[in-house]
């Protein structure tokens, strides 16, 4: 073998045995890289007991209500399946709203309420003018009305309830 | 008609090749910077969740698209140099660095001022804004491991390997909206398409070009320089017309 052959061969299996550890190690690593719990993995019990941690999820509809401080907030963080209620005194993201992506620190107290010390907004990776969103809006409201009204067609969508 | 590629592997043919070819890069770049900026400012609408200040992703996402991008290149042109032994390769792979870390620190920069107003928090220790954080610390590792060795043919084969083995972390950058949760957001650029506004998406793209265009004209200055520094005593830089006047 030529030494050129041999100098290619040894970095191509060095890169790819290199790659093989890194994607182990970051896969056994997996809930230590990731920044938040969501709310399923919460109620599993994945997520630290008696100490702060991240969770995410979206702000779920009709849940925001403002204590009378006007500083306090309470909400609740889905993920569609389990939920989350959370209490937060502060200032809050812009891009706070409900049905939209929130990622919440803090510690899940004896009442079951996680005390959050801080909230951030997540965004989607979306981008249209406003004209185009309240179009896809109002598309995705009259699909929900048609559903309702034929529920034999949305076996997808009764299954989710 | 073929073309002898080999021809322009040599440091002598491409020094004259790479000094025609900068002004055009550099000429076409500003005007597509020019062009990218009026469609990204004037032509494109507000976003319907973030109004004026998701402008910021036509230079967030172009820079943080070449400092990946370059980075595989760097290390392609390390492992070109440390395989074949090539000069050139290496000179390249050196010249590129200073230009990739310069755009890795805009992406990182870019990111932390549009992550305030929209986020909440000038940084996060997410698995993206890491990953890229700790591409930054490779180019400045590349260029400092460079710069520690006198030799310089030593220090070639040195930094080739660190780039080599950094080249690992780039596809953990682009999965790691994917593969862990993050509070950035996933990919508006896929590989199936994009998920944007068709203007939004000109000009994008225009800045995407413009930034090439830069990069390829610095990266190709800066990589006569390193030629002119590194064969300083060879005959055919004593005849250069610029050397001798």
């Amino acid at each position: 073998m030529k030494p050129r052959r041999k100098r290619f061969a040894f970095i191509v299996v060095a890169v790819a045995a290199l790659a093989l550890v890194v994607g182990l190690v970051l896969n056994a690593l997996k809930n230590n890289v990731s920044l938040y719990f969501t709310p399923t993995q919460v109620y599993n019990k994945e997520a630290p007991q008696g100490r702060s941690f991240r969770i995410g999820g979206l702000v779920e509809e009709d849940s925001v209500k403002r204590e009378k401080d006007g500083l306090t907030v309470n909400f609740v963080i889905t993920d569609k399946h389990k939920s989350m209620p959370v209490i937060y005194k502060g200032i809050l993201p812009d891009l706070f709203k409900e049905g939209k992506g929130v990622v919440a620190q803090g510690k899940i107290e004896a009442d079951g309420v996680m005390h959050a010390e801080e909230v951030l907004a997540k965004h989607d990776e979306n981008y249209m003018p406003p004209e185009a969103a309240d179009a896809l809006k109002k598309g995705e409201t009259a699909k929900a009305s048609a559903v309702v009204a034929n529920p034999a067609s949305a076996p997808a969508a009764s299954a989710a309830k | 008609m073929a073309i002898n590629w080999f021809k322009y592997s040599a440091p002598t043919t491409f020094y004259g090749l790479a000094g025609k070819l900068i002004p055009w890069f550099a000429l076409s770049a500003a005007i597509l910077f020019v062009v990218g900026l009026y469609i990204g400012f004037a032509v494109a609408p507000a976003d319907a969740q973030q109004g004026e200040f998701y402008r910021i992703i036509f230079i967030h996402v172009p820079s943080s698209i070449l400092s990946m991008f370059l980075y595989l290149i760097m290390a392609g042109y390390a492992a070109l140099g440390l395989i074949f032994n090539t000069r050139l390769s290496a000179m390249m792979a050196t010249a590129i660095a200073p230009t990739g870390a310069l755009f890795a620190f805009i992406s990182l920069w870019t990111g932390a001022l549009w992550g305030k107003p929209m986020w909440g928090a000038w940084w996060v220790w997410d698995a993206r804004l890491t990953s890229e954080l700790i591409l930054l610390f490779l180019y400045l590792g590349f260029i400092a491991l460079h710069a520690s060795i006198d030799d310089p043919r030593r220090a070639d084969r040195a930094s080739a390997l660190l780039a080599i083995v950094g080249s690992v972390n780039v596809p953990i950058i682009y999965f790691s909206v994917k593969w862990w949760n993050t509070l950035h957001q996933g990919s508006t650029i896929k590989f199936t398409g994009t998920s944007m506004h068709v203007a939004m998406q000109q000009a994008m793209f225009t800045m995407l070009v413009a930034c090439w265009l830069y990069a390829i004209a610095v990266v190709l200055a800066r990589v006569r320089s390193i030629i002119l520094e590194r064969e300083r005593n060879t005959v055919w830089i004593s005849e250069l017309s610029e050397v001798r006047s």
